[in-house]
């Protein structure tokens, strides 16, 4: 068989990633299909340039020695090479298993135990070394690949590779047997396993999610479908590669639709990267928007009078126009005028610096998202909306239709999923996206799905009046207060972070008199706010410990607590007593998950002294000492005495609303 | 692994420099070889500086001789020293404030660029090629220093950790044989010295530059250097492998004093 023919006969049941490649590779030869900054120049690869790569890679991959089945570690930055390997080891019919770049050598461990890797690709030298650390431990490994050589020249061991010789073999491989590749994609099935995505761990050790080729490609095409997505969107790959999110929105739907993944040049460089490639198609995170709209608050408050109050008044229309706009609704001449004025001054112009200029469509999901934040997007014309999804679920449950979109809820039933409700509220679903099981973990994956393929998110929720789902909290978080009443901490926790000066907060009430609260402040709004008041600080524990930042603070708690008593069930939780702690929750100190979720139980068993003290009425302050893990992998002890804060609650204001 | 240090690069032979009758520099000899890492240490006033002056050309010694490369040096203009292969950094950054960290570098690719103004003004033909190479020149060392989310920012906005490591940056541009570093890791933080430490390691792994540098924090020194040399009132002191230095009575009694009977 010819090798055109070959391909032929492969592209009419495109159901892997390879296949879609080779598929790509024919129709859309010339189009881009990777970017990367490299020197300071973009780079861009066409379809058909990054088919010749992958197969080199993956016939080298073969020629030393990988086989059908085998799992490959990819560790990395968000590179085109390290995605293009993931393509390959799925065209040898092996797992790809992409792992926290960030997370130190002893956390690596038990990932790569567990899922079996024999082989890892790393980025670079950093990546590297983790593993060398480990390699101990792990007898299964055998062969390690860099993508990056600097530094990488006095590492003479047989089992490290540079990826470029790997591709060079691979190349040779090819010429001397030019059926093998093809012969190998032909073997692969939409119903093989694609991946697997270790979650991040919220209660206990990760876990690793199976996910199969039809797992990807179905919930894309649906996702393709709801979005009118083409293949002509620029996205920017720059959250983790480990996270599922990143493989549906920069791996598997580039593949489905042909779009182009642009990568940035490093971590810190996102932001000018963002502006130069103007995305169309963009997914943050609420903390990314979060800390966009933070830092543009902070430059108008140093922006001169004019512009600032020119800000400020568009920024007002905007909040009744923009969004009645963008949700399709009517608008009188007068205020479309006037919008368009502000589009010329303040919001395109905004816009463009922020990247978001050519953005169609922006996603958030993850956590809840300010609605502060929400509407200021939506404001500038930007069409952000919610989606509600874990790993399991290979993303997609919930997503908001265009023109419906509320920042309360996340949104309707995504298509081709079912949906029901527990009688604890807790959220159950079943879709083509429903993870195929835990690797090695039986029981977990009988514990979470069901026989007849119902898994359960673990989420509370409820279906409003117009067919949206909302999520109040974790079901197994939501607890109740000695008076019986219901205590939601996320809820509360997240109010108190549509703060800008607070960036995390922990709330404790379950089998308590009344609700308490950790607050940790935002250094960078609360130290510039510090700036304009004249008020000096040495550091983040100086800054958290003054009595004018709790008396900031007091203030938004006091908020929060009005908007509580406002619902007659929420009412009894209004938080009593806070403190400001003295340093960041980090999760190198194991406090937040990589994905920077709160620990709850971690926190409460390394407080205990500061809850105590909390939950004691009569103690105003308490001393504490914890151990702090630095940047360079060093631990110290950070010690400091915190103040405890009374804040004032209100009496339940029963809603007029008609029932 | 073991480094290669080779043969003497620049030689210091009996050195004498006085300003009318202040007496810098008393009699100084030593040798700098080819990818070495050499300190020079000492108290404030020590001379230190003056030496790297002398080094640099920018000083004229009234005795003693210098030879680089093999060739005896004579009157020179300090410029010539670039010219020659010998970069340098400063005690007080020296960069220029208004313009991005890209275009500071690319000055250090000045000598190296052979078009006169005019061609460069039209940008056309030769001087535009001349400029793309040098350009791929300084983004290497962006990379090497990983400076790239600040390669468009002036550098006056910049901490000072970081222009310093710019004005590292620009040095490395000249492509040196020589790379005179006076106090590089001066005002720095625990952090910031850690990375200059180790960019000054992989600049002399990578590039093979011979490092001559001055610096105050002994930790620093001793960590990362092959060969020091004490300087005490203009006079050295002693000289050697860091372990010899520490343990060098004369050198305790310079840096924490002797009592006076």
């Amino acid at each position: 068989m010819t090798e055109a023919a070959a391909t032929e006969k492969l592209s009419q049941v495109l159901d892997t990633i390879p296949k879609l490649l080779l598929d790509h590779a024919k129709k859309r030869a010339d189009r881009p299909a990777n970017r990367l900054k490299d020197l300071g120049i973009w780079q861009t690869w066409t379809w058909s340039e990054v088919a010749d790569e992958v197969r080199n890679l993956a016939c080298g991959l073969a020629k030393i020695g990988f086989q059908r089945g085998d799992k490959l570690a990819v560790i990395g930055d968000n590179r085109p090479r390290l995605y293009w390997s993931m393509v390959a080891v799925q065209a040898l019919g092996g797992i790809p298993v992409p792992l926290y770049q960030d997370s130190v050598a002893g956390e690596m461990v038990y990932v790569l135990e567990n899922a079996d890797v024999k082989y890892a690709i790393v980025q670079n030298q950093e990546q590297t070394d983790k593993l060398l650390e480990i390699k101990d431990r792990l007898p299964i490994l055998e062969h390690i690949c860099y993508e990056e050589p600097r530094g990488m020249r006095d590492y003479t061991q047989e089992f490290i590779h540079y990826y470029k010789d790997i591709q060079e073999k691979g190349s040779i491989f090819h010429s001397e047997n030019p059926d093998f590749y093809l012969h190998e994609i032909e073997q692969g099935h939409g119903s093989d396993i694609a991946i697997f995505l270790y979650t991040s761990g919220t209660t206990g050790k990760p876990k690793g999610v199976v996910l199969t080729q039809d797992n990807l490609l179905i919930t894309s095409l649906n996702c393709l479908a709801f979005d009118n997505i083409t293949g002509e969107e620029e996205v920017l790959a720059y959250l983790p590669m480990a996270w599922v999110g990143d493989n549906l929105f920069s791996f598997a739907q580039a593949y489905v639709a042909g779009f182009c993944v642009n990568c940035p040049e490093g971590p810190e460089t996102v932001m000018t990267d963002l502006r130069e490639i103007g995305p169309t198609y963009y997914f943050a995170p609420p903390a990314v928007y979060e800390s966009v709209l933070t830092k543009v608050m902070i430059r108008m408050e140093d922006a001169g009078k004019i512009k600032r109050s020119m800000f400020i008044y568009f920024m007002d229309l905007a909040k009744s126009v923009g969004i009645r706009i963008l949700d399709g609704k009517s608008v009188s001449i007068a205020e479309k005028v006037l919008y368009g004025l502000g589009n010329l001054l303040v919001y395109g112009p905004l816009r463009n610096n922020l990247g978001l200029s050519r953005t169609r469509l922006a996603y958030t999901a993850g956590e809840a998202i300010g609605p502060e934040i929400f509407s200021f997007f939506r404001s500038l014309g930007i069409n952000i909306k919610q989606l509600y999804g874990q790993t399991e679920a290979t993303v997609f449950i919930c997503a908001q239709p265009d023109g419906e979109v509320k920042s309360d809820t996340v949104g309707k039933i995504f298509p081709g999923v079912e949906l029901r409700l527990s009688d604890n509220n807790e959220v159950f679903y079943r879709s083509p996206g429903v993870f195929h099981s835990y690797y090695k973990n039986p029981e977990s994956t009988a514990e979470t799905k069901d026989a007849e393929g119902w898994v359960a998110t673990g989420d509370a929720g409820f279906i409003d009046d117009d067919g949206h789902l909302k999520i109040i909290d974790r079901a197994k978080d939501v607890g109740l207060m000695n008076d019986d009443s219901m205590f939601a901490p996320k809820y509360i926790e997240n109010k108190l972070k549509f703060f800008p000066f607070i960036k995390e907060a922990v709330a404790f009430g379950h089998k308590k008199d009344y609700v308490s609260a950790f607050l940790c402040i935002d250094i960078e709004a609360v130290g510039n706010w510090a700036e304009r008041q004249n008020l000096a600080y040495s550091g983040y524990t100086d800054l958290s410990a003054r009595s004018e930042v709790y008396n900031l603070l007091q203030e938004c708690v006091e908020t929060v607590n009005s908007d509580l008593a406002r619902d007659e069930k929420l009412s009894g939780s209004q938080i009593k007593r806070f403190l400001l702690l003295h340093k960041e929750l980090d999760a190198d100190d194991g406090e937040l998950t990589r994905t920077r979720k709160v620990r709850r139980r971690i926190i409460a068993e390394k407080y205990d002294v500061l809850i105590d003290a909390l939950d004691d009425p009569k103690q105003t302050h308490c001393e504490i000492e914890s151990e702090m893990t630095f940047e360079d992998g060093r631990t110290g002890i950070v010690s400091a005495d915190l103040q405890i804060r009374e804040a004032e609650r209100h009496k339940t204001q029963l809603h007029t609303r008609a029932a | 692994m073991e480094k290669k240090i080779g043969e003497v690069l620049l030689s210091v032979d009996h050195i004498s420099l006085a300003f009318g009758g202040v007496k810098a520099l008393t009699d100084i000899c030593f040798d700098i070889r080819e990818k070495e890492v050499f300190a020079i240490i000492g108290p404030n006033g020590a001379g230190k500086t003056s030496m790297l002056n002398v080094i640099n050309g920018f000083y004229h010694p009234q005795e003693g001789e210098i030879t680089y490369k093999g060739v005896h040096r004579k009157q020179m203009k300090s410029h010539d020293a670039a010219v020659q292969g010998i970069a340098r950094t400063f005690q007080n950054v020296a960069l220029f404030k208004g313009m991005s960290t890209l275009d500071n570098i690319m000055t250090g690719r000045i000598i190296h660029m052979k078009r006169n103004m005019f061609w460069q003004a039209c940008y056309l033909g030769p001087a535009r090629k001349e400029e793309m190479e040098n350009r791929e020149y300084v983004e290497d060392i962006i990379e090497f220093l990983e400076i790239q989310s600040i390669r468009r920012t002036p550098v006056g906005r910049l901490p000072y950790g970081l222009q310093k490591r710019v004005e590292l940056g620009r040095a490395l541009a000249m492509e040196p044989d020589l790379l005179l570093l006076d106090e590089p890791m001066a005002g720095m933080n625990i952090e910031e010295k850690q990375d200059m430490c180790r960019f000054v390691l992989d600049v002399n792994d990578q590039y093979g530059t011979t490092i001559a540098l001055i610096e105050h924090d002994m930790g620093v020194v001793m960590d990362i250097s092959d060969k020091v040399v004490v300087l005490d009132y203009g006079k050295k002191l002693a000289e050697g492998t860091p372990d010899e230095v520490r343990g060098n009575q004369t050198v305790i009694d310079a840096y924490l004093g002797v009592p006076h009977n």
